[in-house]
């Protein structure tokens, strides 16, 4: 039995990457339709082999796969494998990236299928470009299903690196644009600043533990518990707060919690189907899902879950407030995502991991269907993306309305949908948390759900209802997109609404998760919460009465009072709140300090390093430098050279001489 | 003072004259000869320390072939002595010097403390069916047989580069091109010319 | 009997003036030559009498190779000689100074 799934899951692998090669080497000869047949052909294999693996897993039980399957190199004891760890947890993370992965597969054929029209006349890059979009994304695939079915740390590098590097050539797909070019530069440096915390983990995890295998670092984290390291004088730090305050930083930035969320924003820049697929469904999320699965350390160290929880409940709270100023559409969902984010590290602060997993899953799905959405919405615009220009779009876009709506209410947490029972599920281990600070996390998680209603239905009244307010010309254009674009919509509706209630009941209050993740007794938030669950639909009764219900129906209300009946009364806060809205049209000044402070002082440090060390010190002091002199001695000693054999003799046997005298002398 | 002695002062006496002959004689060729004679003495004094195979060889090649060549060349170049032999008077001075503290300086290695000759055991004469030349044929057949296949293949580089530096082709020499000859054909060499007949007068 | 030493002390005689006869005939290639002869044997005696005394044949393999050795030396050193009065009509140490500086 194990032999066969040690078979698929290899196939489930390989599935997307030999999709990717072929459309990615072969653009030419397979041309358009034959790059989107094998790369989808490719995730759908993954998928339907993904969701029989989580059968055989998740529901048959037959226990957890953790197998080597190939050995890279041995150094010094320490093995560097690719292997698969393949429990409940990283079956359901499976089965969501190929299934989200899928539908925006199937979505881009209608995206991406004017690509043309985004390149200028004769660019080269704008070759191939359809291929080599789905030849990305197939890449992103297999990297990301790299990362979740990494039974050691090293494969997790691998697969964290690989996810970035996908992310970064999908932000500036459109390589002509200034705004792209900038925003992908953006998100790999960011990136960079979280990655050098997460190697620098995972260096401790070796340096401490001296393997990189999950399983035996996990088993033997206890003894490591009580461990002190130095770092600079004579403060000893704590082995495990060190670790995982380093593996977070990783987190922090592949996951975009303040203050490394700023890429984020800007990574709207790359085509919409990849802003589902990466910057909201699944890359973003691989830093959760890495915490996750460290729980064994994580919980061993209450500074570094104090730090998580605050770290997510800033970035909740603060990142929802931004979205309430957007006009660009994608960048309001953009903000929604890192406010859900910060809802999801919220929840493995206070130790509810698999609270925080359910969430990341319902979140990938109703996400993706916002995106998509969005997506949509763009199509039928002709890339127009200011919100201020849609309205009314309803009646033109059934599908995309409904959908959109679904979305919306899922992201809300209205009683029923998915996100209703996983963020729920969060706020209440928040409230039931013992954790330094949780009160006042909790009321920032409160106040975040209902930011959250408001800024969503602001973004939903203002596109599908009200007066049309794009130009004639777009406006006789509107119609409804293809089934291609549609369908994958309706797919991903389907668990937007139901996902919640199936997986309530296993997931953060059932077993679903034991042996996955760990929790200390005395952190198990989660299990005190609960008590008092007794199936999902009573906790969807529960939700008509409970406070974060009606925290949410006062935000659309609010949005449907503010854009549908008075909408003269946004413009009026916005002359009185005037810094306020200065503050939050700014982003808090993260990018302006960034940039005037931080990138500039890396580029003075930079052009310091230039001129000085390199042109003055190396190049002129160093490499000229030393070639003068001795050109300088070459030109005094060339006179011993007389080129006469007899004063070479004459040398030689002064040196004989010489060397003799030594010998005696010793 | 026992005959051997007086065999290994008498040797050793000629052989530093005949060097001394060497490095001093006018004509090039009286200082080969010298050291022809040089080489005979060193040849005598091998053959007391029982090293009668290289003792032969060193008659043998050294005498009967490098100095030939030695003498061979001198007397093939035009030389003129009398330039060569500038300066002779003021450099003797500081030849001695430089050979003086030379010799000080080995002596003093020698009779140091490293080596200590004179603890040396006087060695056993060997027996008189001992043979030399099968000793040393065993070493150099056995042990050193790698090194000794290289000091041959520098023999042969060394024939092959003297060939090659002194070797030149003069001008208006005439050889035979064999490969020339193999492909020549009939047409090179034959034209056949009709010649019209005439008609008889 | 005659000692060790006296053997070396033959050879360091020998090298010596060998050394000194490169310094007094510094002018004339064919006698730095046989100087050049000179100091390989003063080499030779001592291997042989260093072979002799220790009572190991390896000393006299030495001197093989190196008679080897000198002797294409010779060859080369002499055609080499040969080319060069060919082309300067000289063997004039004071004539061969191209390598200069």
């Amino acid at each position: 039995m194990t032999e066969s799934l040690h078979n698929i899951l290899v196939a489930i692998v390989l599935a997307p990457l030999i999709g990717s090669i072929l459309a990615g080497l072969f653009a030419g000869p397979l041309g358009r339709k034959g790059a989107h047949t094998v790369t989808i052909v490719g995730v759908a294999i993954a998928c339907l082999l993904s969701m029989y693996v989580f059968k055989r897993i998740a529901i048959d039980e037959i226990g957890v796969f953790n197998q080597t399957i190939y050995t890279w190199l041995k150094s010094d004891g320490i093995s560097f494998e690719v292997g698969f760890l393949v429990d409940n947890l990283t079956a359901m993370m499976m089965v969501v990236v190929t299934f989200v992965s899928l539908m925006v597969h199937v979505y881009t054929i209608g995206y991406m299928s004017h690509d043309e029209e985004n390149w200028p006349e004769g660019s080269g890059a704008g070759v191939n470009s359809y291929q080599r979009f789905f030849s990305y994304i197939s890449l992103f695939t297999f990297s990301m299903l790299m990362l979740v079915m990494a039974n050691n740390f090293m494969q997790l590098f691998f697969g964290w690196e690989a996810v970035g590097l996908v992310s970064y050539l999908l932000i500036g797909f459109w390589s002509v644009r200034e705004t792209a070019v900038f925003a992908n530069l953006k998100a790999f440096l960011v990136n960079r600043v979280g990655d050098f915390g997460f190697i620098l983990g995972i260096a401790g995890v070796l340096m401490y533990f001296n393997t990189l295998d999950y399983a035996s670092v996990f088993a033997v984290a206890e003894q490591h518990k009580d461990l002190t390291m130095n770092i600079w004088g004579d403060e000893q730090w704590s082995v495990m707060t060190v670790i995982c305050i380093l593996l977070f930083i990783g987190a922090m930035g592949k996951s975009a919690q303040v203050p490394l969320h700023v890429w984020l924003p800007d990574s709207m820049e790359g085509p919409t189907p990849i802003s589902a697929l990466i910057h909201a469904a699944t890359m973003v999320t691989a830093g959760i899902y890495m915490v996750a699965r460290m729980s064994p350390l994580y919980e061993l160290s209450e500074t570094a879950l104090t730090f998580v929880m605050i770290i997510g409940a800033l970035t909740a709270f603060f990142m929802g407030l931004l979205g309430l100023i957007q006009n660009d559409i994608k960048r309001v969902v953009a903000y929604s995502t890192l406010s859900q984010l910060g809802y999801m590290t919220v929840a493995l602060g206070v130790s509810a991991y698999a609270a925080g997993v359910f969430h990341l899953m319902t979140h990938a799905f109703f996400k993706a269907l916002l995106f998509l959405g969005a997506g949509s919405v763009i199509i039928a615009m002709h890339h127009d993306q200011d919100m201020r220009n849609m309205g009314g779009l309803r009646k033109y876009m059934p599908w995309t309305w409904g959908t959109s709506l679904v979305g919306s209410l899922a992201l809300i947490g209205a009683p029923g949908f998915a996100g209703y029972y996983s963020k729920d599920s969060i706020i209440m281990a928040v409230g039931a948390s013992h954790l330094p600070y949780a009160d006042l996390v909790y009321v920032m998680v409160l106040a975040g759900v209902f930011i959250t209603a408001l800024y969503s239905f602001r973004m939903y009244f203002l596109v599908f209802h009200g007066e049309p307010r794009m130009d004639e010309h777009t406006k006789e254009h509107l119609h409804e997109c293809p089934r291609v674009v549609t369908w994958p919509l309706i797919a991903l509706a389907v668990p937007s609404v139901a996902a919640g209630a199936v997986f309530v009941s296993s997931m953060p209050f059932g077993d679903f998760f034991d042996g996955a993740i760990k929790v200390a007794h005395e952190h198990d938030t989660l299990a005190h919460v609960g008590e008092h669950f007794h199936g999902w639909f009573s906790m969807f009764l529960h939700g008509f009465v409970a406070l974060p219900t009606w925290l949410a129906a006062a935000g659309v209300g609010t949005a449907y009072y503010l854009y549908m009946k008075r909408p003269d009364i946004p413009a009026m806060i916005e002359r009185k709140l005037s810094l306020v809205h200065w503050v939050l049209d700014n982003k808090y000044g993260f990018d302006a300090f960034n940039q005037g402070v931080i990138a500039a002082a890396s580029r003075g440090l930079g052009r310091f390093l230039w001129k000085v060390s390199d042109l003055l010190l190396i190049d002129g002091l160093v490499v000229n430098g030393s070639a003068k002199s001795v050109g300088l001695l070459a030109a005094v000693t060339r006179h011993l050279q007389s080129g006469y054999l007899y004063h070479y003799a004459f040398v030689m046997i002064v040196g004989l001489l010489a060397l003799f005298g030594i010998f005696i002398l010793q | 003072m026992s005959f051997e002695q007086i065999l290994f002062y008498v040797f050793s006496s000629f052989l530093v004259l005949s060097a001394g002959a060497v490095v001093t004689l006018r004509n090039p060729v009286h200082s080969a000869l010298a050291l022809v004679l040089a080489f005979f003495n060193s040849a005598a004094l091998w053959m007391m320390l029982e090293a009668e195979f290289l003792a032969i060889t060193l008659v043998l090649v050294y005498v009967g072939a490098v100095m030939v060549l030695f003498l061979f060349v001198v007397m093939m170049l035009d030389i003129n002595i009398a330039r060569m032999r500038e300066g002779f008077a003021q450099l003797l001075p500081i030849g001695i010097v430089v050979a003086v503290l030379m010799f000080g300086v080995m002596y003093q290695v020698y009779n140091g403390d490293r080596f200590a000759p004179g603890d040396m055991p006087v060695p056993t004469p060997h027996a008189a069916d001992y043979e030399n030349t099968r000793e040393l044929g065993l070493q150099l057949y056995t042990t050193y047989v790698f090194p000794f296949e290289l000091a041959a293949v520098v023999l042969l580089l060394a024939i092959v580069a003297a060939i090659a530096l002194t070797l030149r082709r003069r001008e208006g020499t005439k050889y035979q091109a064999p490969e020339k000859q193999v492909v020549t054909r009939r047409e090179d060499r034959v034209r056949l010319v009709k010649v019209p007949s005439e008609a008889r007068k | 009997m005659v000692a060790l030493s006296d053997y070396l002390t033959v050879g360091a005689i020998l090298f010596c003036i060998s050394m000194a006869g490169v310094f007094i005939n510094r002018k004339n290639l064919i006698i730095l030559l046989m100087c050049i002869e000179l100091m390989l044997l003063a080499v030779n005696i001592n291997f042989i009498a260093f072979s002799h005394f220790l009572g190991d044949s390896a000393g006299q393999v030495f001197v093989f190779f190196i008679l080897t050795v000198a002797a294409a030396e010779a060859a080369i050193g002499l055609a080499i000689l040969v080319v060069l009065f060919r082309n300067k009509r000289s063997i004039n140490v004071d004539d061969l100074d191209t390598l200069k500086g």
